[in-house]
């Protein structure tokens, strides 16, 4: 696949981490770009790199400008040491759709008390909860980046059939594991928190992993299965888990 | 070797320089607010810069010590005592056997460092030891310190023995100058650069922001600074997509009132981003008590990285001058 050149806009974001642009809005095509520069930065790191953050159309990357001006030669700033390292690795870029992401199923409990704004979403586009499940369940989505909390994944993707707003009052505190709704956005909690998303659903499974490495259940680039379970199932995973 | 928890104080937490190579997961940085006093508790002790230390905010912790040991109390001062009398700061120290050390309440700064020779022994997560409260991981038992909880001290290495012998024939009469690197006043002036989202706010609350004092809120933690003042507007609604946020990235929400993001920051954010404070003056912010007022002013990346450059260079001749003084 021939190389070509890709025009990239890198901003300081202060004295020791920047952000390199790669395109603009929710595009699988660029997310592809954020996947490759990261495979790239992993594997061709810069001294003073400390780490970098993927996110829909940007990476973030954090880096000790000590360290970049003690271990790179030139009298100009670290920031712009650090630009021509990252454009270097921009231009190796390649678009490469051959390769195929890893697909998570995530099994899903919807409704009941697992899913308790599945009724009122429901409602809102005057169809049944079986037809909310459905075309949930039936179409796949992209994690295009984690944050938020740990291993909380900020998916696209979903049916947009199925949108629906916020709610009006933030709960306090929703469980981890809660499948939730948000405008075109489909999330899952990974700690509890307070949210004002649509809860559809929880998942038995767990998202954050501290004990693990990744200690994320999902990556950026993942695609998602829902599959629907029943609260026996539920809780036979739990059970399992434990 | 143990230091028992008599009291825990306002909010005492185990804190080293923070969990870094996980944010790409969500897992937050943590870490010390004030790295510089934090790197200089740990030098005094021989440890490294690195150790995890107690942080202890406002109203300080009380401790008690099983056996004689090594410690270095930096940061802000608290009135801290041991067995009743002033303890010394921003020196080693060598605690008896039975003492206790108690802090009280803060008179200047906001955190303290007590650092222990040979270091908190806590296993690490995910490579650091900091505490990550809401996900309950790291630091003693993923928590704030309680009362009765006993924290395990490790083995001190060679330095900490020779500042021990040195210390035990009152030999040591120095402490080391943390001014230029720390400041204390309460009402400051903080550095910062352009945010990335800088031009997407009105002329008027571009001037607003780095011409009118701002006070910190009582609503402020370690996670962020909420500031109170003039409200800064956008020149015409946009959407951010989240992204990648650092420790001193400075927020605009709705309301239009500034956060400033801190050690205990998401990784992400979405909102418009003003500016950001240098890396040299996040110690000093770090220090601030709440409703203080702040100052910002503009400089540029060239000035940053050099002002940053410079306290890098800082540390490491107060860690030479420590070792020169440890060995002759």
């Amino acid at each position: 696949m021939p190389i070509q050149h890709i025009e990239t806009n890198i901003k300081p974001l202060g004295d020791s981490a920047l952000i390199v642009q790669l395109g603009e809005g929710i595009d699988p095509t660029i997310h592809e770009k954020v996947k490759n520069l990261s495979a790239l930065l992993t594997n061709h790191p810069f001294e003073g790199l400390i780490e970098f953050v993927p996110a829909y159309n940007n990476i973030t990357v954090y880096y000790n400008p000590y360290t970049v001006h003690s271990s790179i030669k030139g009298t100009v700033t670290a920031f712009e040491k650090v630009c021509t390292r990252i454009d270097h690795l921009v231009q190796q870029i390649k678009i490469d759709n051959s390769n195929s992401p890893r697909l998570v199923s995530i099994p899903v409990c919807y409704g009941g008390e697992f899913g308790p704004d599945l009724e009122f979403v429901a409602a809102y586009h005057n169809m049944t909860q079986e037809d909310v499940i459905r075309i949930h369940s039936e179409s796949d989505c992209l994690v295009y980046m984690l944050g938020f909390a740990p291993g909380f994944p900020f998916m696209g993707g979903m049916d947009p059939r199925i949108a629906t707003p916020r709610k009006e009052t933030p709960r306090l505190s929703i469980k981890p594991g809660s499948v939730g709704i948000a405008g075109k956005q489909t999330g899952i909690y990974s700690l509890e928190t307070p949210g004002g998303w649509q809860i559809i659903g929880r998942t038995p499974q767990n998202l954050f992993l501290p004990q693990m490495s990744p200690p994320s259940l999902l990556q950026a680039g993942d695609r998602i299965r829902f599959v629907p379970i029943s609260p026996s199932e539920y809780l036979d995973y739990k059970e399992m888990k434990l | 070797m143990s230091v028992k928890v008599l009291h825990p104080g306002l909010l005492t937490t185990i804190q080293d320089l923070g969990r870094y190579g996980s944010q790409k997961y969500g897992v937050i940085v943590s870490g010390a607010m004030d790295s510089y006093s934090l790197r200089l508790a740990n030098l005094l002790v021989g440890n490294d810069e690195n150790e995890g230390t107690l942080e202890t905010t406002l109203y300080g912790t009380t401790l008690q010590f099983e056996e004689d040991t090594l410690i270095a109390i930096t940061g802000g001062d608290f009135l801290a005592t041991i067995d009743g009398i002033i303890a010394p700061l921003w020196r080693p120290v060598l605690i008896k056997k039975e003492s206790i050390l108690k802090f009280n309440s803060a008179i200047k700064g906001s955190r303290a460092y007590i650092a222990f020779a040979g270091g908190i022994d806590i296993p690490k997560i995910m490579g650091s030891k900091s505490t990550y409260i809401r996900a309950n991981i790291g630091g003693f038992e993923g928590r704030a310190l309680q009362k009765g909880d006993t924290l395990p001290i490790g083995e001190a290495n060679s330095v900490s023995k020779e500042l021990v012998r040195q210390l035990d024939e009152n030999n040591i009469t120095w402490s080391i100058n943390f001014n230029e690197l720390v400041n204390f006043n309460q009402n400051k002036t903080i550095r910062v650069l352009k945010g990335t989202e800088f031009h997407r706010f009105d002329k008027e609350s571009q001037s607003t922001f780095l011409e009118k004092p701002y006070s910190i809120t009582v609503q402020s933690d370690r996670m962020g600074y909420r500031l109170e003042g003039p409200p800064i507007s956008l020149s015409e609604d946009f959407e951010l997509l989240s992204e990648g946020v650092t420790f001193g990235t400075i927020q605009i929400p709705p309301s239009g009132k500034p956060i400033v993001l801190m050690a205990d920051r998401q990784t992400t954010g979405g909102y418009p981003k003003i500016a950001q404070v240098i890396s040299a003056d996040l110690p000093s912010l770090a220090q601030i008590q709440p409703t203080a007022t702040i100052n910002f002013k503009e400089v540029t990346l060239e000035e940053a990285e050099k002002i940053l450059l410079k306290n890098e260079q800082l540390i490491n001749k107060i860690k030479t001058a420590i070792h020169y003084k440890v060995f002759n």
